[in-house]
């Protein structure tokens, strides 16, 4: 993680695009594998798990955000993981009210929310530091990096192990599906790719602008 | 803990002092925040949650006993015989199916075995007129995708469920055959389960669970079958 | 290769033994055995075995040129991986499966890791155990061998288009009207009907299965001349073997009619390939004579285990895997003492 300003934090566009891509809680700071790996068999399971994750995170964070001066550091850890499993218990049964099929299908993973660093560490690291709207801001970015990576996996994990994307067929019937890519090594293959993906491009971008630098200072 | 370590060490001459009100203040005040919160959502999804339940069992149900319409609930009691749900026998839950003009159509019955990765809950169809089970719905199960969830989607492993036999011996208290999976394309008699090839421990977890299903269900149900007829 | 130190009075002859001659070497060792192979399963062996070298080597070239590390196809020990993946695999496998095997296998398990005497695992096997993983029905499906005219037509799975469902075969296998066909290897037969096909077809190759493991026979011959040149550590494959059997023969004399007899263990399934060429790759097991010994009960032992107990009928190849996993363990516990040190000295260190 980069190193935050000890002052607030002016609200940019930075403010929400760092969560994406800079600071990518998956593919960057490899936080959150568990339901990662375990929730992205289907498009839809991944988009579900990325949906609860940033809303637990949105919330808890602004909860956090709104109460930081009131809150001793000595049991701040205790009231972080207070807030964020009364959202986990909400969005638990929100879920069971909006789909039981759903419940079943991400299982104990929607529990296991409380675990999850990607939001304990932003209430630590972020919001109990920072303004509401900037925490609003930078939460949601975050949740919508943790929601793309989950997609990501999930789109890729279900075309490969089924012919399918959120259920419809993409291929004809006799369409062999990599059994594996369902499985659990198939999220290590999938989570390997990307990483590998998205690392090559961040050393070609940084490549070239130790490149730039060079050329500019020969120039002058 | 740190605080206590700090307090106890007198050498130090500025100890922050452990702000002991506020700790309780802020800890009580987000517990109840917390629990309101909490307890307010679980009022408001309860109902629709019970809903969806319901819903969720009747299309089971339905799934497998397609001409059914209603639906009513039975337990088996300790005796062996079938008492209708709230009556307060507890045990489990045997759903009767009945047609639009009141007819039993069958009943709905669940049974578990464990399968390749875990138990497998399976609800079957238990037609009194033929003495079978007719129809069967994985309503959860771990098994691998592409080979275990075969057990609900293979037409030829299905056509197992049409008509399979649950005849009672003549004491009534067991079946006369015992349902078992069978190596596949060797079934030779009406109680078999012809297997599936590649999925061999989740075919022979079905017949299993189709066993114990009927062996616990079908003697209470041959036993008050009259009484169940007027249930509708 | 773990050989004692020889001290002599000059003049030095040094043999000359560098790594593109020993792999040239086992891959004159493995060439009769592909020759049986599709002199038994015909046209597509040939293809299936020249499709699983030609993507290894390209996959090799590929990653060796991204990684500026210049030409390394050319120590041959790809050319080793591509043809034990194929001597793996069924005979009627999809071509574009074994493709994405022999991919699976040179990137995954050899390429990221470094390429050659970095990579931790077999890279056929791990080829083949992806491929087991993602395509489960096409690998455990057979043809029979000797088939009639399997030199003048394919199997038809063998041309399926790429990404689609392998062509069932049955019909086909029907038509060649084979007496006795049940589509079923040995191993199969043996665990779930319990019947043991006899030993002596089995260990001449007689029957069905994958495209090289079919001949124990031939195999030990080639392993052997293979040690006998002093190209692999005959340690391995024997331990290997032993392990199997003595695994095996306590279960053989407690029910005989349940359990396959040593003897039949040794000769079905790709055991005796794995042991001579697989459990043998000189990078993926224990450099110390001790350790060698070790791997290989282990393998053997791991080997009757699966096959007896798990829901697999032939555990070789995830025995190997996990053998070649524990491998650096047992090479680091199995560490001569360097002489003069005591035990104490060690301990302190």
């Amino acid at each position: 993680m980069a190193e935050l300003p000890d002052t607030r934090e002016k609200l940019t566009p930075d403010t929400f695009l760092r969560g994406l891509w800079e600071e990518n809680p998956v593919f960057v700071m490899l936080l959150g594998m568990c339901p990662v790996l375990a929730v992205t068999s289907t498009t839809m399971n991944a988009l579900a798990m990325g949906l609860a994750t940033t809303f637990v995170l949105v919330c808890s964070s602004m909860l956090v955000s709104l109460l930081r001066n009131w809150i001793p550091k000595q049991v701040r850890i205790a009231s972080y993981i207070v807030i964020i499993a009364t959202f986990v218990t909400i969005v638990d049964y929100g879920i069971q009210a909006i789909s039981l099929e759903l419940y079943a299908a991400l299982g104990a993973f929607i529990q296991l929310i409380v675990a999850n660093c990607v939001i304990l560490g932003r209430a630590e690291a972020y919001a109990s530091k920072q303004r509401l709207t900037t925490t609003f801001v930078n939460s949601l970015g975050m949740g919508a990096g943790f929601t793309l990576a989950l997609l990501a996996l999930g789109t890729v994990r279900e075309i490969l192990g089924n012919g399918t994307i959120l259920g419809i067929s993409l291929f004809p019937a006799d369409f062999q599906p990599w059994i594996v890519m369902i499985l659990p090594p198939g999220g290590f293959f999938v989570l390997g790719a990307w990483l590998l993906l998205f690392n090559w491009l961040r050393l070609r971008k940084e490549r070239k602008q130790t490149e730039q630098i060079g050329v500019t200072a020969h120039a002058r | 803990m740190t605080a206590d370590t700090q307090q106890q060490t007198p050498t130090e001459t500025r100890v922050p002092s452990t702000p002991a009100w506020a700790m309780l203040r802020t800890l009580g005040g987000i517990a109840l925040i917390s629990g309101l919160l909490v307890a307010l959502v679980y009022q408001f999804t309860l109902p629709i949650i019970a809903e969806n339940q319901r819903v969720l069992t009747e299309k089971a149900v339905f799934h497998v006993l397609p001409e059914a319409s209603v639906k009513h609930d039975f337990v088996i009691t300790d005796k062996g015989g079938l008492a209708p749900v709230g009556s307060g026998a507890e045990g489990e839950v045997v759903y009767g199916g009945y047609d639009a003009q009141g007819h039993l159509v069958g009943l709905a019955i669940t049974g578990v075995a464990v399968g390749y990765a875990g138990p497998i809950r399976v609800l079957f169809a238990y037609d009194p007129d033929c003495r079978c089970l007719t129809g069967s719905k994985v309503l959860s199960s771990n098994e691998t995708p592409g080979f275990g969830d075969k057990l609900d989607f293979d037409p030829v492993f299905l056509k197992n469920f049409e008509e399979l036999d649950a005849r009672l011996d003549a004491e009534g208290k067991a079946l006369a055959n015992p349902i078992v999976t069978v190596k596949h394309g060797t079934k030779s008699r009406p109680w078999e389960i012809d297997g599936i090839s590649g999925a061999t421990i989740s075919s022979k977890a079905m017949g299993r669970a189709a066993n114990a299903a009927a062996q616990h269900a079908v003697p209470a149900i041959e036993r008050d079958l009259a009484w169940l007829k007027q249930q509708h | 290769m773990a050989k004692g130190i020889e001290i002599r009075t000059s003049p030095h002859l040094k043999r000359v033994m560098s790594v593109d001659k020993i792999m040239r070497t086992v891959v004159l060792a493995l060439l009769p055995i592909c020759a049986f192979s599709v002199y038994q399963f015909g046209l597509s062996a040939l293809l299936l075995l020249t499709t699983t070298t030609a993507v290894a080597v390209l996959t090799e070239w590929f990653f060796a040129r991204a990684s500026g590390k210049g030409n390394t196809v050319s120590d041959w020990s790809v050319v080793i991986t591509g043809l034990l993946l194929g001597l793996t695999l069924p005979p009627g496998f999809p071509l574009w499966m074994a493709a994405v095997a022999a991919f699976v296998g040179v990137a995954l398990g050899k390429a990221l890791f470094g390429g050659l005497g970095y990579n931790v695992m077999n890279p056929a096997l791990v080829g083949r155990a992806f491929v087991q993983a993602a395509f489960p029905v096409a690998i455990t499906t057979w043809t029979p061998a000797f088939a009639p005219g399997r030199f003048a037509e394919l199997i038809p799975s063998t041309l399926t288009l790429p990404f689609m469902q392998p062509i069932p075969v049955a019909d086909w296998v029907a038509g060649l009207q084979m007496d006795g066909w049940t589509g079923a290897t040995p191993l199969a037969i043996q665990k779930f009907q319990h019947i043991e096909l006899p030993a002596s077809d089995v260990f001449t190759g007689m029957i069905a299965g994958s495209a090289g493991e079919t001949s124990a026979l031939l195999i030990l011959i080639c392993g052997l001349w293979l040690a006998w040149q002093r190209m692999l550590d005959i340690r391995i494959p024997l331990s290997v073997l032993a392990g199997a059997a003595l695994m095996a023969l306590p279960f053989w004399l407690l029910d005989p009619g349940h359990y396959p007899s040593p003897w039949f263990v040794l000769s079905s399934g790709g055991l005796m390939l794995a042991a001579w060429f697989m459990a043998s790759d000189m990078v993926a097991s224990p450099v110390t004579a001790r350790g060698a010994i070790i791997y290989g009960l282990f393998i053997g032992m791991l080997t009757v285990v699966i096959r007896l107990f798990g829901g697999l009928v032939e555990g070789v190849m995830y025995a190997i895997l996990i053998g070649n996993a524990v491998g650096p363990l047992i090479s680091s516990w199995t560490q001569p003492r360097v002489y003069g040190a005591t035990k104490k000295a060690k301990e302190s260190e």
